[in-house]
Protein backbone atom coordinates (compact mmCIF):
# COMPACT_ATOMS: atom_id res chain seq x y z
CA UNK A 1 0.00 0.00 0.00
CA UNK A 2 1.39 3.37 -0.93
CA UNK A 3 2.03 5.88 1.78
CA UNK A 4 -0.49 8.71 1.81
CA UNK A 5 -0.69 10.06 5.31
CA UNK A 6 2.69 10.86 6.83
CA UNK A 7 3.16 11.29 10.58
CA UNK A 8 5.56 13.96 11.85
CA UNK A 9 8.25 11.48 12.90
CA UNK A 10 8.08 9.72 9.52
CA UNK A 11 9.21 12.84 7.63
CA UNK A 12 12.85 11.74 7.23
CA UNK A 13 11.68 8.55 5.49
CA UNK A 14 9.14 10.40 3.40
CA UNK A 15 11.72 12.94 2.23
CA UNK A 16 14.03 10.17 1.06
CA UNK A 17 11.16 8.51 -0.75
CA UNK A 18 10.41 11.77 -2.50
CA UNK A 19 14.03 11.93 -3.61
CA UNK A 20 13.64 8.48 -5.12
CA UNK A 21 10.64 9.71 -7.10
CA UNK A 22 12.55 12.76 -8.27
CA UNK A 23 15.57 10.75 -9.29
CA UNK A 24 13.47 8.24 -11.18
CA UNK A 25 11.74 11.08 -13.06
CA UNK A 26 15.06 12.68 -13.83
CA UNK A 27 16.40 9.39 -15.19
CA UNK A 28 13.34 8.87 -17.32
CA UNK A 29 13.28 12.38 -18.75
CA UNK A 30 16.99 12.53 -19.50
CA UNK A 31 17.35 8.88 -20.39
CA UNK A 32 20.27 8.31 -18.03
CA UNK A 33 21.06 5.40 -15.76
CA UNK A 34 20.25 6.36 -12.14
CA UNK A 35 20.32 2.84 -10.69
CA UNK A 36 23.35 3.50 -8.57
CA UNK A 37 21.80 6.59 -7.03
CA UNK A 38 18.53 4.79 -6.43
CA UNK A 39 20.35 1.97 -4.72
CA UNK A 40 22.12 4.39 -2.42
CA UNK A 41 18.85 6.12 -1.59
CA UNK A 42 17.17 2.80 -0.88
CA UNK A 43 19.96 1.97 1.57
CA UNK A 44 19.40 5.30 3.27
CA UNK A 45 15.66 4.61 3.43
CA UNK A 46 16.28 1.22 5.02
CA UNK A 47 18.52 2.82 7.62
CA UNK A 48 16.04 5.62 8.29
CA UNK A 49 13.14 3.16 8.67
CA UNK A 50 15.14 1.07 11.08
CA UNK A 51 16.06 4.15 13.03
CA UNK A 52 12.47 5.41 13.24
CA UNK A 53 10.40 2.26 13.55
CA UNK A 54 12.64 0.35 15.91
CA UNK A 55 12.80 3.21 18.37
CA UNK A 56 9.19 4.30 18.52
CA UNK A 57 8.29 6.31 21.60
CA UNK A 58 5.02 5.56 23.40
CA UNK A 59 3.46 8.70 21.93
CA UNK A 60 4.55 7.69 18.42
CA UNK A 61 2.85 4.33 18.91
CA UNK A 62 -0.30 6.17 20.00
CA UNK A 63 -0.07 8.12 16.74
CA UNK A 64 0.26 4.89 14.77
CA UNK A 65 -2.65 3.36 16.70
CA UNK A 66 -4.75 6.34 15.58
CA UNK A 67 -3.38 6.45 12.04
CA UNK A 68 -6.25 7.32 9.73
CA UNK A 69 -5.15 4.58 7.34
CA UNK A 70 -4.87 1.94 10.04
CA UNK A 71 -6.97 -1.16 9.32
CA UNK A 72 -10.21 -1.28 11.30
CA UNK A 73 -12.33 -4.20 12.47
CA UNK A 74 -14.17 -4.62 9.16
CA UNK A 75 -10.86 -4.58 7.23
CA UNK A 76 -9.73 -7.54 9.33
CA UNK A 77 -13.05 -9.34 9.12
CA UNK A 78 -12.95 -9.01 5.32
CA UNK A 79 -9.47 -10.57 5.24
CA UNK A 80 -9.58 -13.24 7.94
CA UNK A 81 -13.20 -14.40 7.92
CA UNK A 82 -15.36 -16.34 5.53
CA UNK A 83 -19.13 -16.66 5.70
CA UNK A 84 -19.42 -13.53 7.88
CA UNK A 85 -23.04 -13.12 8.91
CA UNK A 86 -23.49 -9.72 10.50
CA UNK A 87 -26.05 -9.40 13.30
CA UNK A 88 -27.55 -6.11 14.44
CA UNK A 89 -29.23 -4.36 17.31
CA UNK A 90 -29.55 -4.60 21.08
CA UNK A 91 -33.25 -5.62 21.00
CA UNK A 92 -34.08 -2.72 23.29
CA UNK A 93 -33.34 0.59 21.69
CA UNK A 94 -31.21 0.75 18.58
CA UNK A 95 -28.37 -0.62 16.50
CA UNK A 96 -25.09 1.01 17.47
CA UNK A 97 -22.82 0.78 14.44
CA UNK A 98 -19.75 1.66 16.49
CA UNK A 99 -19.85 -2.05 17.30
CA UNK A 100 -20.10 -4.61 14.54
CA UNK A 101 -20.38 -8.34 15.00
CA UNK A 102 -21.68 -11.63 13.80
CA UNK A 103 -21.02 -15.28 13.09
CA UNK A 104 -17.95 -16.02 11.02
CA UNK A 105 -15.50 -18.69 10.09
CA UNK A 106 -11.78 -18.21 10.64
CA UNK A 107 -9.79 -21.01 9.04
CA UNK A 108 -11.70 -24.13 10.06
CA UNK A 109 -13.12 -22.51 13.21
CA UNK A 110 -16.62 -21.15 13.62
CA UNK A 111 -16.66 -18.12 15.90
CA UNK A 112 -18.58 -15.06 17.01
CA UNK A 113 -16.53 -11.99 16.14
CA UNK A 114 -17.32 -8.55 17.50
CA UNK A 115 -15.36 -5.33 17.24
CA UNK A 116 -15.39 -1.59 17.50
CA UNK A 117 -15.51 0.05 14.09
CA UNK A 118 -14.23 3.53 13.35
CA UNK A 119 -15.25 5.36 10.22
CA UNK A 120 -13.20 5.71 7.06
CA UNK A 121 -14.84 8.92 5.80
CA UNK A 122 -16.63 11.80 7.57
CA UNK A 123 -20.09 10.33 7.00
CA UNK A 124 -19.08 6.87 8.18
CA UNK A 125 -17.24 8.34 11.13
CA UNK A 126 -20.30 10.24 12.27
CA UNK A 127 -22.57 7.24 11.88
CA UNK A 128 -20.25 5.11 13.98
CA UNK A 129 -19.10 7.83 16.40
CA UNK A 130 -15.62 6.85 15.28
CA UNK A 131 -15.81 3.63 17.29
CA UNK A 132 -17.06 5.22 20.51
CA UNK A 133 -19.96 3.07 21.62
CA UNK A 134 -23.26 4.13 23.13
CA UNK A 135 -25.00 2.08 25.84
CA UNK A 136 -26.93 0.19 23.17
CA UNK A 137 -23.61 -0.82 21.64
CA UNK A 138 -22.50 -2.55 24.85
CA UNK A 139 -25.91 -4.21 25.12
CA UNK A 140 -25.68 -5.35 21.50
CA UNK A 141 -22.22 -6.75 22.19
CA UNK A 142 -23.51 -8.65 25.21
CA UNK A 143 -26.44 -10.02 23.22
CA UNK A 144 -24.07 -11.40 20.61
CA UNK A 145 -21.75 -12.84 23.24
CA UNK A 146 -24.65 -14.58 25.00
CA UNK A 147 -25.69 -15.94 21.63
CA UNK A 148 -22.19 -17.32 21.11
CA UNK A 149 -22.42 -18.88 24.55
CA UNK A 150 -25.63 -20.62 23.53
CA UNK A 151 -24.12 -21.81 20.26
CA UNK A 152 -20.92 -22.88 22.09
CA UNK A 153 -18.79 -20.74 19.80
CA UNK A 154 -15.61 -18.97 20.88
CA UNK A 155 -15.74 -15.17 20.97
CA UNK A 156 -13.21 -12.92 19.25
CA UNK A 157 -13.42 -9.32 20.46
CA UNK A 158 -11.50 -6.60 18.62
CA UNK A 159 -10.94 -3.36 20.52
CA UNK A 160 -10.42 -0.05 18.76
CA UNK A 161 -11.89 2.93 20.59
CA UNK A 162 -10.80 6.11 22.24
CA UNK A 163 -13.50 5.46 24.85
CA UNK A 164 -17.23 5.10 25.30
CA UNK A 165 -19.20 7.91 23.68
CA UNK A 166 -19.41 10.89 26.05
CA UNK A 167 -22.81 12.36 25.31
CA UNK A 168 -26.09 13.36 26.89
CA UNK A 169 -27.86 10.34 25.39
CA UNK A 170 -25.10 8.06 26.63
CA UNK A 171 -25.64 9.19 30.21
CA UNK A 172 -29.43 9.18 29.88
CA UNK A 173 -29.35 5.54 28.87
CA UNK A 174 -26.79 4.66 31.55
CA UNK A 175 -23.52 4.01 29.81
CA UNK A 176 -21.93 3.18 33.18
CA UNK A 177 -24.48 0.45 33.82
CA UNK A 178 -24.13 -0.94 30.30
CA UNK A 179 -20.37 -1.33 30.70
CA UNK A 180 -20.64 -2.67 34.26
CA UNK A 181 -23.12 -5.35 33.24
CA UNK A 182 -20.83 -6.46 30.41
CA UNK A 183 -17.92 -6.75 32.84
CA UNK A 184 -20.00 -8.88 35.18
CA UNK A 185 -21.55 -11.04 32.50
CA UNK A 186 -18.39 -11.68 30.48
CA UNK A 187 -17.08 -13.62 33.49
CA UNK A 188 -20.00 -16.02 33.16
CA UNK A 189 -19.42 -17.00 29.51
CA UNK A 190 -18.80 -20.71 28.98
CA UNK A 191 -16.71 -20.31 25.82
CA UNK A 192 -13.17 -19.03 25.20
CA UNK A 193 -12.96 -15.26 24.79
CA UNK A 194 -9.99 -13.83 22.88
CA UNK A 195 -9.56 -10.07 23.11
CA UNK A 196 -7.26 -8.20 20.73
CA UNK A 197 -6.60 -4.47 20.89
CA UNK A 198 -6.09 -3.60 17.21
CA UNK A 199 -5.71 0.17 17.62
CA UNK A 200 -6.85 2.25 20.53
CA UNK A 201 -7.67 0.62 23.86
CA UNK A 202 -9.38 3.57 25.47
CA UNK A 203 -10.38 3.10 29.09
CA UNK A 204 -13.72 1.68 30.26
CA UNK A 205 -15.08 1.92 26.73
CA UNK A 206 -12.48 -0.64 25.65
CA UNK A 207 -12.75 -2.86 28.72
CA UNK A 208 -16.52 -3.07 28.23
CA UNK A 209 -15.88 -5.72 25.58
CA UNK A 210 -12.51 -6.73 26.99
CA UNK A 211 -12.90 -9.42 29.66
CA UNK A 212 -11.15 -12.31 27.93
CA UNK A 213 -9.28 -15.52 28.64
CA UNK A 214 -6.53 -13.92 26.60
CA UNK A 215 -5.82 -10.25 26.00
CA UNK A 216 -3.41 -9.45 23.17
CA UNK A 217 -2.19 -6.18 21.72
CA UNK A 218 -1.20 -5.41 18.17
CA UNK A 219 2.35 -4.08 18.31
CA UNK A 220 1.38 -0.47 17.57
CA UNK A 221 -1.76 -0.26 19.63
CA UNK A 222 -2.15 1.07 23.13
CA UNK A 223 -4.29 0.22 26.13
CA UNK A 224 -4.76 2.86 28.79
CA UNK A 225 -6.91 4.02 31.66
CA UNK A 226 -7.05 7.50 30.07
CA UNK A 227 -5.86 9.12 26.84
CA UNK A 228 -2.42 10.73 27.06
CA UNK A 229 -4.07 14.09 26.34
CA UNK A 230 -6.59 13.62 29.14
CA UNK A 231 -3.89 12.60 31.59
CA UNK A 232 -1.71 15.54 30.55
CA UNK A 233 -4.58 17.98 31.00
CA UNK A 234 -5.33 16.70 34.50
CA UNK A 235 -1.88 15.99 35.94
CA UNK A 236 0.28 18.46 34.01
CA UNK A 237 -2.51 21.02 33.50
CA UNK A 238 -1.21 21.14 29.94
CA UNK A 239 -2.49 19.02 27.06
CA UNK A 240 0.86 19.50 25.33
CA UNK A 241 2.45 17.25 27.93
CA UNK A 242 0.84 14.28 26.13
CA UNK A 243 4.24 12.79 25.23
CA UNK A 244 5.33 12.67 28.88
CA UNK A 245 1.89 11.36 29.84
CA UNK A 246 2.09 8.59 27.21
CA UNK A 247 5.47 7.63 28.64
CA UNK A 248 4.29 7.69 32.28
CA UNK A 249 1.09 5.71 31.68
CA UNK A 250 3.00 2.62 30.40
CA UNK A 251 0.41 2.05 27.72
CA UNK A 252 2.37 0.21 25.01
CA UNK A 253 2.26 -3.51 24.42
CA UNK A 254 5.86 -3.94 25.50
CA UNK A 255 5.33 -2.14 28.81
CA UNK A 256 2.05 -3.91 29.52
CA UNK A 257 3.54 -7.31 28.76
CA UNK A 258 6.37 -6.61 31.16
CA UNK A 259 3.84 -5.62 33.83
CA UNK A 260 1.97 -8.88 33.06
CA UNK A 261 -1.20 -6.95 32.31
CA UNK A 262 -1.58 -8.53 28.88
CA UNK A 263 -0.78 -11.97 27.45
CA UNK A 264 1.00 -11.19 24.22
CA UNK A 265 1.86 -8.90 21.35
CA UNK A 266 1.00 -9.46 17.69
CA UNK A 267 3.80 -8.34 15.41
CA UNK A 268 2.94 -5.76 12.74
CA UNK A 269 4.52 -5.08 9.35
CA UNK A 270 7.33 -2.50 9.41
CA UNK A 271 5.91 0.98 9.80
CA UNK A 272 2.61 -0.28 11.18
CA UNK A 273 -0.44 -2.23 10.08
CA UNK A 274 -1.43 0.69 7.84
CA UNK A 275 1.51 -0.19 5.53
CA UNK A 276 0.23 -3.65 4.69
CA UNK A 277 -3.33 -4.69 5.56
CA UNK A 278 -2.90 -8.23 4.29
CA UNK A 279 0.22 -8.90 6.32
CA UNK A 280 -1.41 -7.44 9.44
CA UNK A 281 -4.50 -9.57 8.85
CA UNK A 282 -2.43 -12.72 8.43
CA UNK A 283 -0.65 -11.99 11.71
CA UNK A 284 -3.97 -11.58 13.54
CA UNK A 285 -5.45 -14.68 11.98
CA UNK A 286 -2.43 -16.77 12.94
CA UNK A 287 -2.59 -15.45 16.51
CA UNK A 288 -6.32 -16.18 16.84
CA UNK A 289 -5.96 -19.74 15.58
CA UNK A 290 -2.97 -20.36 17.84
CA UNK A 291 -4.86 -19.06 20.85
CA UNK A 292 -8.04 -20.99 20.13
CA UNK A 293 -6.08 -24.21 19.93
CA UNK A 294 -4.94 -23.71 23.51
CA UNK A 295 -8.54 -23.94 24.71
CA UNK A 296 -9.45 -27.13 22.91
CA UNK A 297 -10.77 -29.70 25.34
CA UNK A 298 -11.26 -27.25 28.21
CA UNK A 299 -14.55 -27.46 30.05
CA UNK A 300 -16.88 -24.51 30.56
CA UNK A 301 -15.99 -24.53 34.27
CA UNK A 302 -12.29 -24.33 33.49
CA UNK A 303 -12.79 -21.52 30.99
CA UNK A 304 -14.82 -19.45 33.45
CA UNK A 305 -12.49 -20.13 36.36
CA UNK A 306 -9.37 -19.28 34.35
CA UNK A 307 -10.90 -16.02 33.13
CA UNK A 308 -11.91 -15.06 36.66
CA UNK A 309 -8.51 -15.90 38.15
CA UNK A 310 -6.73 -13.97 35.42
CA UNK A 311 -8.46 -10.73 36.42
CA UNK A 312 -8.70 -11.57 40.14
CA UNK A 313 -4.94 -11.39 40.54
CA UNK A 314 -4.49 -8.04 38.72
CA UNK A 315 -3.37 -5.26 41.02
CA UNK A 316 -0.35 -4.29 43.08
CA UNK A 317 -0.73 -3.76 46.80
CA UNK A 318 1.28 -3.79 49.99
CA UNK A 319 -0.16 -5.18 53.22
CA UNK B 1 -28.01 12.27 71.03
CA UNK B 2 -24.38 13.31 70.95
CA UNK B 3 -23.37 15.35 67.92
CA UNK B 4 -22.75 12.86 65.15
CA UNK B 5 -20.36 14.99 63.19
CA UNK B 6 -17.46 16.89 64.53
CA UNK B 7 -15.34 18.19 61.71
CA UNK B 8 -16.22 21.05 59.39
CA UNK B 9 -16.75 19.79 55.88
CA UNK B 10 -17.37 23.15 54.31
CA UNK B 11 -14.55 25.32 53.14
CA UNK B 12 -13.88 28.29 55.32
CA UNK B 13 -14.61 31.53 53.54
CA UNK B 14 -11.81 34.01 53.66
CA UNK B 15 -13.80 37.22 53.83
CA UNK B 16 -15.69 36.20 56.93
CA UNK B 17 -12.84 34.83 59.01
CA UNK B 18 -10.90 38.07 58.81
CA UNK B 19 -13.61 39.89 60.77
CA UNK B 20 -12.40 39.81 64.33
CA UNK B 21 -15.77 39.31 65.99
CA UNK B 22 -16.29 35.98 64.24
CA UNK B 23 -13.99 33.21 65.46
CA UNK B 24 -12.19 31.40 62.65
CA UNK B 25 -13.95 28.41 61.08
CA UNK B 26 -17.36 28.94 62.68
CA UNK B 27 -19.02 30.15 59.51
CA UNK B 28 -18.85 28.02 56.42
CA UNK B 29 -19.98 28.34 52.83
CA UNK B 30 -22.14 25.66 51.20
CA UNK B 31 -20.43 24.41 48.06
CA UNK B 32 -23.79 24.11 46.32
CA UNK B 33 -25.78 27.28 47.14
CA UNK B 34 -22.88 29.44 48.40
CA UNK B 35 -24.91 30.49 51.42
CA UNK B 36 -23.03 31.12 54.65
CA UNK B 37 -24.02 28.58 57.28
CA UNK B 38 -23.06 28.24 60.93
CA UNK B 39 -20.93 25.20 61.63
CA UNK B 40 -23.19 23.99 64.44
CA UNK B 41 -26.27 24.16 62.21
CA UNK B 42 -24.52 21.95 59.71
CA UNK B 43 -23.28 19.43 62.21
CA UNK B 44 -26.63 19.03 63.85
CA UNK B 45 -28.06 18.45 60.36
CA UNK B 46 -25.76 15.55 59.31
CA UNK B 47 -23.74 17.94 57.18
CA UNK B 48 -26.74 18.68 55.00
CA UNK B 49 -27.08 22.36 54.13
CA UNK B 50 -30.11 23.75 56.03
CA UNK B 51 -30.59 26.38 53.29
CA UNK B 52 -30.56 24.24 50.11
CA UNK B 53 -30.58 20.64 51.37
CA UNK B 54 -27.33 19.83 49.60
CA UNK B 55 -25.81 16.63 51.00
CA UNK B 56 -22.16 17.41 51.55
CA UNK B 57 -19.67 14.55 51.79
CA UNK B 58 -19.20 13.08 55.26
CA UNK B 59 -16.29 11.06 56.58
CA UNK B 60 -16.24 7.28 56.60
CA UNK B 61 -16.52 7.26 60.40
CA UNK B 62 -19.65 9.35 60.23
CA UNK B 63 -21.07 7.09 57.55
CA UNK B 64 -20.35 3.95 59.55
CA UNK B 65 -21.94 5.50 62.63
CA UNK B 66 -24.97 6.44 60.56
CA UNK B 67 -25.51 2.98 59.05
CA UNK B 68 -24.47 0.40 61.63
CA UNK B 69 -25.15 -0.75 65.18
CA UNK B 70 -22.75 0.99 67.50
CA UNK B 71 -19.48 -0.93 67.78
CA UNK B 72 -20.54 -3.62 65.29
CA UNK B 73 -18.29 -2.56 62.41
CA UNK B 74 -15.22 -4.81 62.07
CA UNK B 75 -12.93 -3.28 59.45
CA UNK B 76 -10.74 -5.59 57.39
CA UNK B 77 -7.56 -5.01 55.34
CA UNK B 78 -6.96 -1.74 57.18
CA UNK B 79 -3.22 -1.78 56.46
CA UNK B 80 -3.51 -2.45 52.75
CA UNK B 81 -1.68 0.29 50.92
CA UNK B 82 -0.92 1.38 47.37
CA UNK B 83 2.45 0.81 45.80
CA UNK B 84 3.67 2.71 42.78
CA UNK B 85 3.64 -0.01 40.10
CA UNK B 86 4.41 2.28 37.17
CA UNK B 87 6.94 4.39 39.10
CA UNK B 88 4.78 7.19 37.85
CA UNK B 89 6.74 10.20 36.83
CA UNK B 90 4.74 13.35 36.41
CA UNK B 91 4.45 16.73 38.01
CA UNK B 92 4.21 15.10 41.43
CA UNK B 93 5.25 11.62 42.50
CA UNK B 94 2.46 9.15 43.24
CA UNK B 95 4.28 7.98 46.37
CA UNK B 96 4.25 11.51 47.79
CA UNK B 97 0.55 11.89 46.95
CA UNK B 98 -0.26 8.68 48.77
CA UNK B 99 1.78 9.63 51.84
CA UNK B 100 0.21 13.08 51.94
CA UNK B 101 -3.33 11.67 51.70
CA UNK B 102 -2.66 9.00 54.32
CA UNK B 103 -1.51 11.63 56.78
CA UNK B 104 -4.41 13.94 55.96
CA UNK B 105 -7.13 11.28 56.19
CA UNK B 106 -5.78 8.83 58.74
CA UNK B 107 -6.59 5.90 56.45
CA UNK B 108 -4.37 3.96 54.01
CA UNK B 109 -6.53 4.31 50.89
CA UNK B 110 -9.91 5.50 49.64
CA UNK B 111 -12.25 2.78 50.88
CA UNK B 112 -13.01 1.29 54.29
CA UNK B 113 -14.57 -2.17 54.34
CA UNK B 114 -15.77 -4.59 56.94
CA UNK B 115 -18.51 -6.71 58.47
CA UNK B 116 -21.22 -4.94 60.43
CA UNK B 117 -24.76 -5.24 61.70
CA UNK B 118 -27.74 -2.92 61.53
CA UNK B 119 -30.61 -3.66 63.89
CA UNK B 120 -28.73 -6.90 64.49
CA UNK B 121 -28.87 -8.00 60.86
CA UNK B 122 -25.37 -8.85 59.57
CA UNK B 123 -24.08 -7.38 56.32
CA UNK B 124 -20.84 -6.40 54.60
CA UNK B 125 -20.24 -2.67 54.35
CA UNK B 126 -17.84 -0.66 52.19
CA UNK B 127 -17.59 3.13 52.42
CA UNK B 128 -15.61 5.20 49.96
CA UNK B 129 -13.80 8.23 51.34
CA UNK B 130 -13.78 11.12 48.89
CA UNK B 131 -11.14 13.03 50.84
CA UNK B 132 -8.57 10.41 49.87
CA UNK B 133 -7.42 11.36 46.35
CA UNK B 134 -11.02 11.94 45.27
CA UNK B 135 -11.80 8.30 46.14
CA UNK B 136 -10.22 7.28 42.88
CA UNK B 137 -10.04 3.53 42.27
CA UNK B 138 -6.60 1.98 42.13
CA UNK B 139 -5.43 -1.49 43.08
CA UNK B 140 -6.21 -1.09 46.79
CA UNK B 141 -9.79 0.10 46.31
CA UNK B 142 -10.30 -2.68 43.75
CA UNK B 143 -8.82 -5.36 45.99
CA UNK B 144 -10.67 -4.26 49.12
CA UNK B 145 -14.05 -4.06 47.39
CA UNK B 146 -13.36 -7.48 45.84
CA UNK B 147 -12.48 -9.01 49.23
CA UNK B 148 -15.56 -7.43 50.77
CA UNK B 149 -17.75 -9.02 48.08
CA UNK B 150 -15.98 -12.34 48.74
CA UNK B 151 -16.59 -11.98 52.48
CA UNK B 152 -20.27 -11.29 51.84
CA UNK B 153 -20.46 -14.33 49.54
CA UNK B 154 -18.71 -16.61 52.05
CA UNK B 155 -20.90 -15.50 54.93
CA UNK B 156 -24.01 -15.37 52.75
CA UNK B 157 -24.88 -11.82 53.84
CA UNK B 158 -26.03 -8.75 51.91
CA UNK B 159 -23.39 -6.44 50.44
CA UNK B 160 -23.77 -2.68 50.92
CA UNK B 161 -21.52 -0.13 49.28
CA UNK B 162 -21.61 3.61 49.82
CA UNK B 163 -19.96 5.01 46.74
CA UNK B 164 -18.18 8.24 45.91
CA UNK B 165 -15.42 8.54 43.35
CA UNK B 166 -13.77 10.82 40.87
CA UNK B 167 -13.01 7.77 38.71
CA UNK B 168 -10.01 5.59 38.03
CA UNK B 169 -6.63 6.38 39.57
CA UNK B 170 -4.46 7.50 36.66
CA UNK B 171 -1.22 6.97 38.57
CA UNK B 172 -1.71 3.21 38.43
CA UNK B 173 -2.44 3.15 34.70
CA UNK B 174 -3.99 -0.04 33.36
CA UNK B 175 -3.90 -1.67 36.81
CA UNK B 176 -6.60 0.83 37.79
CA UNK B 177 -8.73 0.03 34.76
CA UNK B 178 -8.53 -3.68 35.51
CA UNK B 179 -10.04 -3.10 38.96
CA UNK B 180 -13.32 -2.38 37.18
CA UNK B 181 -13.34 -5.92 35.80
CA UNK B 182 -12.13 -7.49 39.04
CA UNK B 183 -14.72 -5.83 41.27
CA UNK B 184 -17.54 -6.49 38.79
CA UNK B 185 -16.55 -10.16 38.64
CA UNK B 186 -16.57 -10.47 42.44
CA UNK B 187 -19.89 -8.68 42.78
CA UNK B 188 -21.12 -10.99 40.01
CA UNK B 189 -20.23 -14.07 42.09
CA UNK B 190 -22.14 -12.62 45.04
CA UNK B 191 -25.06 -12.02 42.68
CA UNK B 192 -24.72 -15.55 41.30
CA UNK B 193 -24.99 -16.93 44.83
CA UNK B 194 -28.44 -15.31 45.05
CA UNK B 195 -27.40 -12.67 47.57
CA UNK B 196 -28.64 -9.06 47.68
CA UNK B 197 -26.48 -6.07 46.89
CA UNK B 198 -27.41 -2.51 47.84
CA UNK B 199 -25.61 0.58 46.51
CA UNK B 200 -25.92 3.98 48.12
CA UNK B 201 -24.54 6.60 45.76
CA UNK B 202 -23.22 9.74 47.41
CA UNK B 203 -21.87 12.91 45.88
CA UNK B 204 -20.05 12.52 43.53
CA UNK B 205 -20.01 9.02 41.98
CA UNK B 206 -18.40 9.07 38.55
CA UNK B 207 -16.06 7.39 36.06
CA UNK B 208 -14.78 3.85 36.44
CA UNK B 209 -16.64 3.26 39.70
CA UNK B 210 -19.94 4.15 38.02
CA UNK B 211 -19.01 1.85 35.13
CA UNK B 212 -18.35 -1.10 37.43
CA UNK B 213 -19.53 -2.19 40.88
CA UNK B 214 -21.53 0.97 41.71
CA UNK B 215 -24.00 0.33 38.88
CA UNK B 216 -24.58 -3.33 39.69
CA UNK B 217 -26.73 -3.05 42.82
CA UNK B 218 -30.04 -4.89 43.03
CA UNK B 219 -31.14 -1.72 44.76
CA UNK B 220 -29.54 1.60 43.89
CA UNK B 221 -30.23 4.50 46.22
CA UNK B 222 -28.77 7.98 46.03
CA UNK B 223 -28.50 11.00 48.27
CA UNK B 224 -30.34 14.13 47.07
CA UNK B 225 -28.44 16.26 44.59
CA UNK B 226 -25.56 13.81 44.20
CA UNK B 227 -23.64 14.09 40.93
CA UNK B 228 -23.73 10.68 39.27
CA UNK B 229 -22.38 9.81 35.85
CA UNK B 230 -19.72 8.15 33.75
CA UNK B 231 -18.19 10.95 31.66
CA UNK B 232 -17.66 14.35 33.24
CA UNK B 233 -20.03 17.15 32.19
CA UNK B 234 -17.13 19.21 30.83
CA UNK B 235 -16.00 16.40 28.51
CA UNK B 236 -19.56 15.87 27.28
CA UNK B 237 -19.95 19.57 26.57
CA UNK B 238 -16.65 19.69 24.71
CA UNK B 239 -17.30 16.58 22.63
CA UNK B 240 -20.90 17.18 21.67
CA UNK B 241 -21.05 21.00 21.76
CA UNK B 242 -24.48 20.50 23.30
CA UNK B 243 -26.18 22.47 26.04
CA UNK B 244 -26.60 20.19 29.01
CA UNK B 245 -30.16 19.86 30.29
CA UNK B 246 -31.14 21.31 33.66
CA UNK B 247 -30.11 19.03 36.49
CA UNK B 248 -28.14 16.75 34.14
CA UNK B 249 -26.33 13.91 35.96
CA UNK B 250 -27.97 14.58 39.30
CA UNK B 251 -29.54 11.80 41.33
CA UNK B 252 -32.98 13.26 40.55
CA UNK B 253 -32.27 13.32 36.80
CA UNK B 254 -31.13 9.70 36.87
CA UNK B 255 -34.14 8.61 38.87
CA UNK B 256 -36.41 10.11 36.22
CA UNK B 257 -34.39 8.19 33.60
CA UNK B 258 -34.96 4.91 35.40
CA UNK B 259 -31.56 4.25 36.91
CA UNK B 260 -32.14 4.91 40.61
CA UNK B 261 -34.67 3.22 42.87
CA UNK B 262 -34.89 5.81 45.59
CA UNK B 263 -33.50 9.17 46.55
CA UNK B 264 -33.05 9.13 50.29
CA UNK B 265 -32.35 12.07 52.56
CA UNK B 266 -29.44 11.38 54.87
CA UNK B 267 -31.61 11.61 57.97
CA UNK B 268 -33.73 8.71 56.66
CA UNK B 269 -30.92 6.57 55.33
CA UNK B 270 -30.43 4.38 58.39
CA UNK B 271 -34.09 3.54 58.66
CA UNK B 272 -34.43 2.81 54.94
CA UNK B 273 -31.36 0.59 54.89
CA UNK B 274 -32.70 -1.32 57.87
CA UNK B 275 -36.06 -1.81 56.13
CA UNK B 276 -34.35 -2.97 52.95
CA UNK B 277 -32.12 -5.42 54.79
CA UNK B 278 -35.28 -6.75 56.39
CA UNK B 279 -36.96 -7.30 53.04
CA UNK B 280 -33.87 -8.79 51.45
CA UNK B 281 -32.34 -10.89 54.23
Amino acid sequence: MSRRHVLDFERPIYELEQKVDELERFGRLNDVDVDEGLERLQEQIDVAKKEVYQNLSPWQRVQLARHIERPYTLDYIERICTDFLELNGDRHFSNDEALVGGFARIGDRRVMIIGQQKGRNPEDRQRRHHGSMLPEGYRKALRLMKLADKARLPIISLIDTQGAFPGIDSEERHIGEAIAVNLREMFTLNVPVIVIVIGEGGSGGALGIGVGNRVLLMENSYYSVITPEGCAAILWKDANAKEQAAEALKLTGHDLLELELIDGIIHEPEGGANQDYDAAATAIKTAILEQLQQFDGKSADELRAERYEKFRRLGTIAE
Amino acid sequence: MAPLFKKPKYSTIKGVTTKKEIPEGLWLKCESCNEVVHKDDLESNLNVCPKCDFHNPITWQERVELLTDSGSFKPQDVDMSSVDPLKFTGTASYKDKIAENQTKSGIRDAVVCGAATLDERPFALGVMEFRFLGASMGSVVGEKVTRLAELATDRRVPLVLVTASGGARMYEGLYSLMQMAKTSGAVGRHHGAGLPYIVIMSHPTTGGVTASFASLGDIIMAEPGALIGFAGPRVIKQTTQATLPEGFQTAEFLKSKGFIDRIVARKNLRQELSLLLGYLS
